[in-house]
C-alpha cells in the first residue's frame, strides 16, 4: 500500500493518532473492526474522557447559581468552554447557546418562530412571525432533523415548505436553490454537507442568494464542522447547529449558533431557570443571549469535555482533517465504481465530496449489506439515514454509509470495498451466479 | 453453525428470492399495512377465510424489505395457509418466543417448521423486527377480520 493523505492528517500518522482512542487500543483478539459510522458518531479520544473525567471528580458544581468558589471555578470552566467552541466555528462567545444535540439546536429556532407567530417577544420577536404568505425554502436532500421541525413550523403558522428538489444522484446546485427562492422566502434551511450524499453545498451563493430576498439562512453543519474548517461568521449564515458526537465529543451536548442579535430577539422555546432578569407571578423577563435559552441545569461535564474535542481537533488543524477524509472517500469511490451492481449515490467519481460514501447494491437490501459487513468486521450505517424524502428522490428504501473521522486508516476503506464485493454472490445476485 | 451462514440459512436466502404468496389478493375479508420505521421496510397482508371464519383460506402479501423480512413472508404463507385462524395465531406466538430466545433453548421443529430456519435471527436483536414484520401484519389482519375493520 503507498503511503498517502489517507494513512496521515498532517503532521501525524493515523497508526499515532489511533493511539489516542481508547476504542482502538483495546484489544480482545482477532482483527479489530472497521468503525466506519462515525459520521453517527464518532469515537472519543482519551482526553476528551479524561476532560470528562476530571471536571466530574474535581470540579463539580452548579454553573450560575450560589455564591461558592466552587460554583465560580465551574462556572468559568462552562463559560471559557463556550468561549473555545465559539472561536472554533468563527463565533461571538454570545451566539453559541448549548443544547441537547443538533436537532434541538433546529427546534430552538423552529419553536421559537412559533413563539414569536403567538405574539411572544413583543416587538423584537415579530421579526420572526411567518404568515400564509411566505415559505421555508429547503432541500429534498435534508435530514429528517432539518425537515420535520419546519414541517411543524409551517402546519402551526400557515407557512409553506417549497422544497429545492434533488436529481437521480440526489444532487441539488445554485441554479435549483435560485428556482425555489422568491420573495415569499423568508427561511432557507440546508446541510452544508450532506449526511447521505456527501455533497457539499455551495454555501456562500446560498447565503448571498437568500439574504438578496431577505431570508434568513439555517445551515445543518452536523457533518461540516467535524470534519473541515467553519467559520460561521464569515459565511454569514444567521443560524447553524452541529452536535458534539460527531466531532469526538460526548453524546447529549450540541450547539445552536445564530448571530447575536437574532439570537437576543429570538423567544426562548424552553423556559425556566438561570433564563431570566425579572419574574413575578404574571411575567418573566429573559436575559440576552446565550442564556435566554438555557433553561435548567446544563450538561456541564459534556461543555467541558467538547471543548476539549475542540481543542484535540485544532491541535490536528481542521484543513488536514478534510483532506484525509477526502482521500479517504476518493479511495472508497474508486474501489467501489469498479464492482458491478453497486451504485455510488451523490457526486459521482471525481467529483468533490466529504468524508462519507452511500451506496446501493442491485438485488440485496442495505441491511442485508450491514449485516453482511458487520460479519466481515466493517462497522457501517444502513438505513435510510432520516432522510426518506432523499432515498425516495433516489429510488431506493435504504442505503449503505461508509464515514471517516481522523483515526480512519486507509487500510479500512480497502476493507471495506472488499467486503462489499462479496455482497451480491453471497446473497445470490451476482451475475452467473445461480441461488 | 455459526455466524453468517446461522442467520441466512439457504431455506431463507432461497424464500427470499422465490417468494411465496406475494401479490395481491382477491376478496380479502382483512388487510393489515405493517412499516417497520428504522429500516423503511414494509408490507401489506390479506387474508381471505372460509365462511365460518375458522380457516385461513388464503393468505397473500406485498411488500418491499430485507430478505429476513421477505422470506419470513414467505415462510409464513406456507405455513398458515388453509390452517385454522386460532392454530396461525398459536403459530405466530411460538415464530415470537423463537425469536426472543437470543439463540437459546431449542425451538420446537415439528409446530414451527420451514419457520425454525429463523431461529438464528434471534441472535440479531436488530434482525428480529425484520422476521417478525409478516406475522405481525398477519395478527393484526386477522384482529381486523374480526372486528368492524374487515373489509
Amino acid at each position: 500500500m503507498t503511503h498517502t493523505d489517507a494513512d496521515s492528517v498532517g503532521s501525524r500518522t493515523v497508526a499515532d493518532i489511533r493511539l489516542d482512542f481508547p476504542a482502538f487500543t483495546q484489544t480482545s483478539g482477532g482483527l479489530a473492526p472497521a468503525y466506519l459510522d462515525s459520521a453517527a458518531t464518532s469515537q472519543r479520544p482519551r482526553a476528551v474522557l479524561d476532560a470528562e473525567r476530571e471536571y466530574l471528580e474535581h470540579h463539580l458544581a452548579p454553573v450560575h447559581r450560589g455564591a461558592s468558589a466552587a460554583v465560580g471555578l465551574s462556572t468559568t470552566l462552562f463559560e471559557d468552554a463556550r468561549a473555545e467552541v465559539a472561536r472554533f466555528v468563527g463565533a461571538g462567545d454570545r451566539e453559541v447557546v448549548w443544547t441537547e444535540n443538533a436537532t434541538d439546536a433546529i427546534n430552538m429556532v423552529t419553536l421559537g418562530i412559533a413563539d414569536a407567530n403567538a405574539g411572544l417577544g413583543g416587538a423584537d420577536a415579530a421579526r420572526f412571525a411567518l404568515g400564509p404568505d411566505d415559505e421555508i425554502v429547503l432541500t429534498e436532500a435534508e435530514h429528517h432533523a432539518n425537515l420535520i421541525p419546519w414541517q411543524r413550523l409551517a402546519a402551526k403558522t400557515g407557512a409553506r415548505l417549497r422544497p429545492i428538489p434533488v436529481d437521480e444522484h440526489g444532487l441539488w446546485s445554485i441554479d435549483d436553490a435560485a428556482a425555489a427562492v422568491s420573495e415569499r422566502t423568508r427561511i432557507v434551511a440546508f446541510a452544508e454537507v450532506s449526511n447521505v450524499t456527501g455533497y457539499l453545498a455551495p454555501v456562500a451563493d446560498m447565503v448571498e442568494l437568500a439574504h438578496r430576498h431577505g431570508a434568513l439562512v439555517l445551515l445543518d453543519a452536523c457533518q461540516s464542522v467535524p470534519h473541515r474548517p467553519v467559520d460561521f461568521g464569515a459565511m454569514g449564515v444567521d443560524f447553524a447547529a452541529f452536535s458534539g458526537h460527531k466531532m469526538l465529543g460526548p453524546n447529549g451536548i450540541g450547539v445552536l449558533y445564530g448571530r447575536a442579535e437574532l439570537l437576543d430577539a429570538l423567544p426562548p422555546a424552553r423556559t425556566g431557570g438561570s433564563t431570566i432578569t425579572k419574574v413575578t407571578m404574571g411575567t418573566a423577563e429573559f436575559l440576552p443571549a446565550p442564556h435566554r435559552f438555557e433553561a435548567g441545569t446544563q450538561p456541564v461535564s459534556q461543555v467541558v469535555a467538547l471543548a476539549e474535542a475542540v481543542r484535540y481537533l485544532d491541535a490536528i488543524g481542521m484543513q488536514e482533517v478534510a483532506r484525509h477524509e477526502a482521500a479517504f472517500a476518493e479511495r472508497v469511490v474508486e474501489g467501489v465504481a469498479a464492482i458491478p451492481g453497486v451504485r455510488i449515490v451523490g457526486p459521482q467519481p471525481g467529483a468533490p465530496r466529504a468524508g462519507l460514501v452511500s451506496v446501493g447494491v442491485d438485488g440485496v437490501h442495505a441491511h442485508d449489506v450491514g449485516q453482511f459487513l458487520d460479519e466481515a468486521g466493517v462497522v457501517v450505517r444502513v438505513g435510510h439515514h432520516c432522510a426518506q424524502p432523499l432515498h425516495r428522490a433516489l429510488g431506493l428504501t435504504a442505503t449503505t454509509r461508509a464515514s471517516a473521522h481522523v483515526y480512519t486508516t486507509a487500510e479500512e476503506a480497502d476493507r471495506f470495498v472488499e467486503a462489499l464485493a462479496g455482497v451480491r454472490r453471497f446473497f445470490g445476485v451476482e451475475q452467473g451466479v445461480t441461488a | 453453525m455459526s455466524g453468517l451462514d446461522g442467520l441466512y440459512q439457504q431455506i431463507i436466502l432461497d424464500h427470499s428470492k422465490a417468494r411465496h404468496g406475494e401479490g395481491p389478493l382477491e376478496h380479502a375479508q382483512a388487510e393489515h399495512h405493517e412499516l417497520n420505521p428504522t429500516c423503511g421496510d414494509e408490507l401489506t397482508m390479506r387474508i381471505r377465510l372460509d365462511p365460518t371464519h375458522e380457516r385461513i383460506d388464503e393468505v397473500a402479501w406485498q411488500g418491499n424489505g430485507c430478505s429476513i423480512s421477505m422470506a419470513s413472508a414467505s415462510v409464513l404463507v406456507d405455513l398458515v395457509r388453509g390452517t385454522r385462524v386460532d392454530d396461525a395465531l398459536a403459530l405466530a406466538e411460538e415464530f415470537r418466543m423463537m425469536l426472543r430466545s437470543r439463540g437459546e433453548g431449542e425451538p420446537d421443529e415439528e409446530r414451527l417448521g420451514d419457520a425454525i430456519a429463523f431461529h438464528g435471527v434471534s441472535k440479531y436483536v436488530m434482525r428480529v423486527k425484520c422476521a417478525m414484520l409478516s406475522w405481525v401484519a398477519l395478527e393484526a389482519a386477522i384482529a381486523k377480520s374480526r372486528s368492524h375493520d374487515a373489509l
